[in-house]
């Protein structure tokens, strides 16, 4: 506390403001990439914007901060994003 | 260069204004504070004042719009008196919090119910706690003049935070005086250049962001560290307005304080009534001094128990804590502690009740012969 | 290839929540030069603190409760003074929107303003745990009304169309290419631009988070939430609203409605009432765009 600047409250931009949001989950969404049509419904609808594209186009999730909602998964036309237990994985 | 010139009151502050050069002013009307208002809407809408008055919809986004334009680094302005001053209330808290240098100009007046439009320092006092510099005229010259050194004061690196200029509404907001007013090129030397922008695109900080309970009091703290150092540099600043203004600026006045073996205590505008009331006295062989607060926060501890000790003292108070008693008798009281000196409250002027120099003399002869009670409300 | 991240990811919101994205697909195409007025709410949460940092890349000013429309017009009018350049976007729930900080929205709209205000309604008081606002739609459970709320859903973009500013439109994140449509074209306008979206809610609409983007779907799927934009005095609708004026291509609104408990106890009469009050809404939108 000591070392901090105490004349202003501010925040700076910093990945996991929430803490690492990625141990919230509970369910793990994993992709099967031969089912994938790389339609970006995943990427563009993740509403904490943990998947990014990959170089191939293929959606990769960041599992340090996905929290598991399950959204990629609904939105998945082709189905190919199982939401699997944490513990079984 | 000087002017020399008759203003009242809400004039004399918003040629202030003007020369102080504000870029973002935000006014909504109450009396009587409103031709004030009137004057800037008139300097803006000439040119005269190269800035954006915005004619909020209220003293709460009066508050809110000027802390918007301050931390994109503009030197802002506001006014209000009373119920307006209440209505701002919470941004007055946040703006503090946020230590945000700007001026706010309260033309006081009794707060409701029941409805009064007329003076007392009820508005103002309420804001003691709110981390606000509060500076209290005497005079329409006091007025100008403090003006002038809020901005500067607001703005000082060392001290940067809101600055609050009380002056009594009606008696000098509509009085008109003869002043003294500063050229232009004076004031701008005076205040200087602003240099406090917070909102930078390539430097991107969340201003007034949560802090936590391992943080929060060390912004608190850094508030008070401020505030404990701000009155030696705000003596400096009125040191320096005094030398281009040559009317002397301090924190107290003491007029015939130090032979005097009583001592009135006031501030604002009947300071110069009770002054009368002093000279009244001392033509009849009784030594009484006055002691006036100019600078109400920081409060002048040290410089006030300079005078105070051992000495029977009559705190005039235009204000009342309910429950506790006059807010500036409970201020002096809170330093007279250990210095042997009795504190005696007068409780007057609420809601413009006239008070008269005879009075306040009247009651200083009580307080000698011991006639007073600890507190007295004249009816 | 990383995404840009424009929020930051790792926000306090919660699971499902969908403020993060909203926010990201607004500061994409706002760009660095921007800065965000939040108000009380949620977003004051997710946006972070002073030791862990904020999602946000761009400014943020924190705002109480009912003055973030007056911040903005301060911000703005200094820019202006002080030639820089730059957007000034408020950033509010529903609650600040159309409640505690209505009286100052409305005096920076009859100004015209030059900012942008977005309203994210996720209709109640999410932040404080679910009361009941002015936006909670008939019918909806809350913590304040147990029974159901027994008034209509406070017309928001409406008012503000009466307000005669530059422009109005209503967003849902479900439908990313109108959303973004319409956030560039707020951007090439000047004046006062008022954006509201309609921001489903996991715990508070009592629903699986999996389903904030299907459930926001169906509220425009159903004619709950009609898209739509007013400029230029014009009202119309767009995207898929555009054919939903016809009555019979709108989907029943019991699938909007199963899919939350908060509805679990509408009352036949209420769900009744609830239809009246979209019927309503939709003759209102035919008589403004006449």
């Amino acid at each position: 506390m000591n070392d901090k600047n105490f004349d202003f409250a501010i925040s700076i931009p910093s990945k996991g403001s929430g803490g690492k949001t990625g141990l919230w989950r509970t369910k793990r969404p994993v992709i099967n990439y031969d089912k994938c049509t790389r339609c970006r419904f995943c990427i563009i609808f993740c509403v904490e914007n943990t998947i990014d594209e990959k170089e191939n186009h293929l959606p990769e999730i960041d599992y340090d901060y996905c929290k598991g909602c399950g959204v990629c998964a609904n939105v998945c036309p082709v189905n190919a994003i199982e939401m699997k237990d944490e513990a079984e994985v | 260069m000087k002017t020399i010139t008759s203003l009242v009151g809400n004039h004399a502050v918003a040629y202030a204004v003007k020369q102080a050069k504000p870029n973002v002013l935000a006014v909504y009307p109450i009396t009587p504070q409103t031709t004030m208002l009137e004057k800037l809407a008139d300097y803006v809408s000439s040119g005269e004042l190269k800035a954006e008055l915005i004619k909020v919809e209220s003293e709460h986004s009066a508050m809110a719009s000027i802390f918007g334009a301050a931390l994109a680094g503009a030197r802002v302005f506001t006014a209000t008196a009373s119920q307006g001053l209440l209505y701002m209330g919470e941004m007055i808290y946040w703006v503090g919090g946020a230590r945000v240098p700007l001026v706010a100009a309260i033309a006081t007046r009794a707060i409701g119910a029941p409805w009064s439009i007329w003076d007392d320092h009820e508005d103002f006092l309420t804001k003691r706690d709110a981390a606000w510099i509060q500076l209290m005229a005497q005079n329409v010259q006091e007025a100008y003049d403090l003006t002038i050194q809020a901005f500067k004061i607001s703005e000082d690196k060392k001290i940067i935070a809101p600055c609050m200029l009380g002056f009594d509404g009606f008696i000098l907001t509509h009085t008109m005086e003869r002043l003294e007013l500063l050229d232009d090129s004076s004031v701008d030397n005076f205040i200087g250049k602003r240099d406090f922008s917070i909102i930078d695109f390539d430097n991107p900080v969340g201003i007034g962001t949560v802090a936590g309970p391992q943080t929060y009091m060390g912004y608190k703290y850094s508030i008070k560290k401020a505030f404990d150092g701000a009155k030696e540099r705000i003596k400096e600043i009125m040191k320096e307005y005094s030398e281009i203004s040559n009317i002397d600026y301090q924190p107290i006045e003491c007029y015939k304080c130090d032979d005097a073996d009583y001592l009135i205590a006031a501030m604002g505008a009947w300071s110069g009534d009770a002054r009368v009331a002093v000279d009244m006295l001392r033509s009849e062989g009784k030594k009484v001094g006055l002691i006036r607060i100019i600078m109400f926060r920081p409060f002048p501890k040290e410089e006030i128990s300079k005078y105070i000790k051992g000495k029977d003292i009559l705190v005039l108070d235009r204000d009342y804590s309910f429950g506790s008693g006059g807010i500036l008798a409970n201020e002096i009281k809170s330093i007279s502690y250990n210095l042997d000196s009795k504190i005696y409250s007068l409780i007057a002027g609420l809601g413009g009740k006239d008070v008269s120099e005879k009075e306040i003399k009247t009651l200083a002869e009580k307080m000698i012969n011991k006639e007073l009670g600890d507190e007295e409300w004249l009816m | 290839m990383a995404n840009v991240n424009y929020m930051l990811r790792g926000t306090a919101a919660c699971p499902g929540c969908p403020i993060p994205r909203e926010l990201n697909n607004i500061l994409e195409i706002a760009g660095k030069d921007t800065v965000l007025v939040v108000p009380a709410s949620c977003s004051t949460i997710i946006m972070g603190d002073d030791i862990h940092g904020m999602p946000s890349v761009v400014p943020v000013v924190h705002s109480p409760f009912a003055a973030p429309s007056a911040i903005a017009s301060g911000i703005k009018a200094a820019m202006n003074q002080l030639n820089k350049k730059g957007n000034v976007i408020v950033w509010a729930g529903d609650g600040s929107t159309g409640d505690i900080g209505f009286a100052s929205l409305s005096g920076a709209a009859e100004r015209n303003e030059d900012i942008i205000y977005i309203c994210y309604d996720n209709e109640a008081y999410m932040n404080t745990g679910i009361q009941r606002s002015g936006l909670t739609p008939r019918g909806a459970w809350s913590t304040t009304t147990p029974e159901g709320k027994r008034e209509f859903k406070k017309p928001l973009p409406f008012l503000m169309m009466d307000h005669k500013i530059p422009y109005v439109a209503t967003l849902s994140i479900a439908y990313p290419f109108d959303y973004e449509a319409k956030i560039k074209k707020a951007m090439t306008i000047s004046g006062f631009r008022y954006l509201h979206i309609l921001s489903p809610c996991p715990p508070g609409w009592r629903f699986d988070p999996s389903l904030t983007i299907e459930i926001a779907k169906l509220a425009v799927e159903t004619g709950i939430w009609p898209l739509m934009e007013y400029e230029n005095n014009k009202l119309k609708l767009t995207g898929p609203s555009i054919l939903l004026k016809d009555k019979s291509k709108r989907k029943p609104i019991e699938e909007y409605l199963k899919l939350q408990e908060r509805f679990k106890e509408l009352s036949d009469e209420e769900k009744r009432l609830l239809e009246e009050d979209i019927n309503a809404m939709w003759l209102e939108i035919e008589r403004r765009m006449s």
